[in-house]
C-alpha cells in the first residue's frame, strides 16, 4: 500500500466538499439548478466522493434549504459517492427519502463549540448521532464521522489532542466508518496536527482516518502533507476553496482541492482526478458566485501556459 | 560552528528515516527578502522613504538578515534605483545583516561604497532563463560573478549566491536536479557562503524539493543551503516543510508575501514571512522573530503599496 520510495501512502481518497461545506460558508446564496450543475460537472473530474448537501433546518443554514431538490437533482456517477450532512434522525430520514445513500455526522472535540454550534454539550451530540448510526445501519447506509476543532477552538484556544482522540473513538466504535479530523479555523501547524494524529491513531485505525484541513493561516497543505506522511490517505479539499471562515471575518477557510491535487501529483501520488477538469469545474462556480478563486493553481494556471 | 555544521551534515541521516523521525532543526535563520525581491516585483514604485520606513521596521522584529536592495542599473530596474539612498538612509542594527544584490563588479563597488557589508550574487539552474535574464550562458555568468568574488574577498564581503528555477523554468520546463547541485556547487566552490535555491516560478512540490536537495546535499553541506520557495501554486509551505525534515535551516520569504509573479499576471510570488513565522513557531523551531511586529511591518507596506496583504495569518488576524 505504501509507495515504494518514500513512505507516503499509493492513492489518496478526495472527498470533495465545496458543494456542501463550501457553499454553505460562501455570502452569496447560490440558485439550486448552479449546485446541481456545479455537482454534475465535479462527478465528471474522478472525484470518488462529493459532498452535496446538509439536511438541517433551512432556520438554521439557509444556504442549504435546498437540500432535497438537490439530492434529487443531481446526476448520480457510477463509483462516485454522495453523502449528505444528517445532524439528527429527523434529517436522516427527510435524507433518505431524498434518496441519500451515505450520510455524515459532526462531532466536536469542543464541549464550548458543540454549545456555542448545537447547543448542547459532547455527550449530548453523540446521543443524538447514535439514533442516527443506529437507523443508518439498519438500512446498510455507511456514515461518515466529523470531529471539529481538533487542532484549536475559537472559544476554547488550545485543543487537547487526548480529547479528540476520546470523541474520535466514540463515533468510530458507534460504526462511523471514517472520522473526518477537521482543523475548523485552520490554526493548526505541522506541529500540532503530528501530536494529534498520534494520540487518535493509538484509538482508530489508519485507513479510517481523514483530515478536513482549513487554510485560515496558510498552512492547510503543510498540515495535510504531515497527515499523508503519517499514512493518512484520505483527504477532504474544496473547489476553488469556496467557503470562508465564519470565526474570523474576510478570512480563508477550506484548502482548495486543485492546489491539494496539485501537491499529491508533485509527490507522486494518485488521486484519480483530473485537475483541469476541476479547475474549469471552479471557475464555473466563481463565475456563478462573482468571485476569484482561492486556488493558486488555478489563478497561476488561468494566467499562462501550464510549464509542467 | 562552521566545521560543526559540517561534520553534521555528513553524517546525517537519509532524508526518509529524517522524515519519520521527525528531525527538525532546532533554529531557523528567516532571510526577509521583502525589500528587494518583494518591492522589485511590485507593479506600484514605492518612494525611497517608504522603503527605509519599512526596513527599519523589518530591523525592529528580531529579523536577522533584510536584504535590502538591488546595485543594478536602474534601465532594468527602476523599482531599485534609489539604492544607494536607501543603502545610505536605513538605520544598520547591530547583528543585523542587510545584504545587497549585486549582478557585476560595478554594481559591487557601489554597493561598498554605499555602506553595503554583504553581497549576493544570483545563477540560475537554467541556460534558456540565463540567456533571456542577463543575456548569456550559465557559464558566462558565473565568469562575470568569478570578479565580484575576488573583489569581495579582498574586502572581507562574505557573498550569498542563488540559483534560480531549481524547481522548473518558465521557458525550459523541467529541470534535472543534477544540474541545480552542479551550480550549486561551482558557486559554493567559488567562495559564497550560503546557497538559496529558489523555486522562482512556485511549480516546484514536496516531491520536487525533495529530490533537488538530494542532488544537491551530495555537493553542498546542507548547513550552506537555504529555500527560497515562491507560493504561485500554494506549495510554498509544504516545500519549506520537507526542506526542514531533509535539515535545511535558512529559510527566504517575504513580509505580507509582497513580490507578484512576473511569469504569471496576477499570481502570487514569494512565501508570506508571517505564515513561515507561524508555522516554524508551530513546530517549536526558534526563530527569534516578533511575529506581531511583523504583521505591522507588512500592514505599513501594504497601506503604502494600496494593495492588500498576501499573508493569510495577517489576513485572519484572529487571536486564539
Amino acid at each position: 500500500q505504501e509507495s515504494k520510495t518514500s513512505g507516503l501512502p499509493e492513492y489518496v481518497k478526495i472527498v470533495e466538499v465545496g458543494p456542501r461545506d463550501g457553499l454553505q460558508n460562501e455570502k452569496v446564496m447560490v440558485p439550486t439548478d448552479i449546485k446541481i450543475e456545479l455537482i454534475n460537472r465535479l462527478s465528471k473530474t474522478g472525484l470518488p466522493a462529493i459532498e452535496v448537501t446538509s439536511f438541517v433546518s433551512s432556520k438554521w443554514v439557509p444556504q442549504m434549504s435546498d437540500h432535497k431538490e438537490v439530492m434529487r437533482g443531481i446526476e448520480r456517477y457510477p463509483g462516485v459517492q454522495y453523502p449528505v450532512l444528517t445532524p439528527n434522525l429527523q434529517g436522516f430520514h427527510s435524507a433518505v427519502a431524498a434518496g441519500a445513500t451515505e450520510v455524515s455526522v459532526f462531532g466536536a472535540a469542543s464541549e464550548s463549540f458543540s454549545k456555542m454550534n448545537i447547543n448542547c454539550s459532547i455527550e449530548e451530540s453523540i446521543d443524538k448521532f447514535q439514533e442516527v448510526v443506529k437507523a443508518a445501519r439498519s438500512m446498510n447506509i455507511p456514515v461518515r464521522g466529523y470531529v471539529s476543532c481538533v487542532l484549536g477552538c475559537p472559544y476554547e484556544g488550545n485543543i487537547t489532542p487526548v480529547k479528540v482522540a476520546e470523541v474520535s473513538k466514540r463515533l468510530y466504535s458507534m460504526g462511523c466508518y471514517e472520522i473526518s479530523l477537521g482543523d475548523t479555523i485552520g490554526v493548526g501547524t505541522p506541529g500540532s496536527m503530528k501530536r494529534m494524529l498520534e494520540a487518535v491513531m493509538k484509538e482508530i485505525p489508519l485507513n479510517a482516518l481523514a483530515v478536513h484541513c482549513h487554510d485560515t493561516y496558510g498552512q492547510a497543505l503543510a498540515n495535510i502533507l504531515t497527515a499523508v506522511q503519517m499514512g493518512v490517505a484520505v483527504v477532504d479539499s474544496s473547489v476553488a476553496g469556496l467557503g470562508g471562515c465564519p470565526y474570523a471575518k474576510g478570512a480563508t477557510g477550506n484548502v482548495a482541492t486543485e492546489d491539494v491535487i496539485y501537491m499529491l501529483n508533485g509527490l507522486g501520488i494518485n488521486t484519480g482526478v483530473n485537475l483541469y477538469a476541476v479547475m474549469e469545474a471552479g471557475n464555473f462556480i466563481c463565475t456563478a458566485l462573482n468571485r476569484k478563486t482561492n486556488s493558486k493553481v488555478a489563478q497561476a494556471s488561468f494566467n499562462i501556459e501550464s510549464v509542467n | 560552528p562552521g566545521l560543526g555544521v559540517r561534520a553534521r551534515s555528513e553524517l546525517s541521516l537519509s532524508p526518509q528515516v529524517s522524515a519519520a523521525a521527525g528531525a527538525f532543526p532546532k533554529r531557523v535563520k528567516v532571510v526577509e527578502v521583502g525589500p528587494r525581491d518583494g518591492l522589485q516585483n511590485e507593479k506600484t514604485v514605492v518612494p525611497t522613504p517608504v522603503k527605509i520606513s519599512l526596513i527599519n521596521m523589518l530591523s525592529e522584529t528580531g529579523l536577522q538578515v533584510i536584504e535590502a536592495t538591488s546595485f543594478v542599473s536602474p534601465k532594468w530596474v527602476p523599482q531599485m534605483a534609489d539604492h544607494t539612498e536607501v543603502m545610505r538612509g536605513i538605520n544598520k542594527l547591530p547583528g543585523i545583516s542587510y545584504p545587497v544584490l549585486t549582478p557585476n563588479l560595478k554594481g559591487f563597488q557601489a554597493a561598498v561604497a554605499a555602506g553595503a557589508k554583504e553581497v549576493s550574487i544570483f545563477g540560475a539552474a537554467s541556460e534558456l532563463f540565463t540567456k533571456k535574464n542577463i543575456n548569456c550562458s550559465i557559464e558566462e555568468s558565473l565568469e562575470r560573478f568569478d570578479e565580484v568574488m575576488t573583489a569581495a574577498r579582498a574586502a572581507s564581503i562574505p557573498v550569498r549566491g542563488y540559483v534560480s528555477c531549481v524547481l522548473g523554468c518558465p521557458y525550459e520546463g523541467k529541470i534535472s536536479p543534477a544540474k541545480v547541485a552542479e551550480v550549486s556547487k561551482k558557486m559554493y566552490a567559488m567562495g559564497c557562503y550560503e546557497i538559496s535555491l529558489g523555486d522562482t516560478i512556485g511549480v516546484g512540490t514536496p516531491g520536487s524539493m525533495r529530490e533537488m536537495l538530494t542532488a544537491v546535499m551530495k555537493e553542498v553541506p546542507v548547513g550552506a543551503l537555504a529555500v527560497h520557495c515562491h507560493d504561485t501554486y500554494g506549495q510554498a509551505l509544504a516545500n519549506i516543510l520537507v526542506a526542514l525534515q531533509m535539515g535545511v535551516n535558512v529559510v527566504d520569504a517575504s513580509v505580507a508575501g509582497l513580490g507578484g509573479c512576473p511569469y504569471a499576471q496576477g499570481a502570487s510570488g514569494n512565501v508570506a514571512t508571517e505564515d513561515l513565522v507561524y508555522m516554524l513557531n508551530g513546530l517549536g523551531i526558534h526563530t527569534g522573530v516578533d511575529l506581531q511586529k511583523l504583521m505591522d511591518a507588512g500592514t505599513f507596506i501594504c497601506n503604502a503599496l494600496n494593495r492588500r496583504t498576501n499573508s493569510k495569518v495577517s489576513q485572519a488576524n484572529c487571536r486564539l
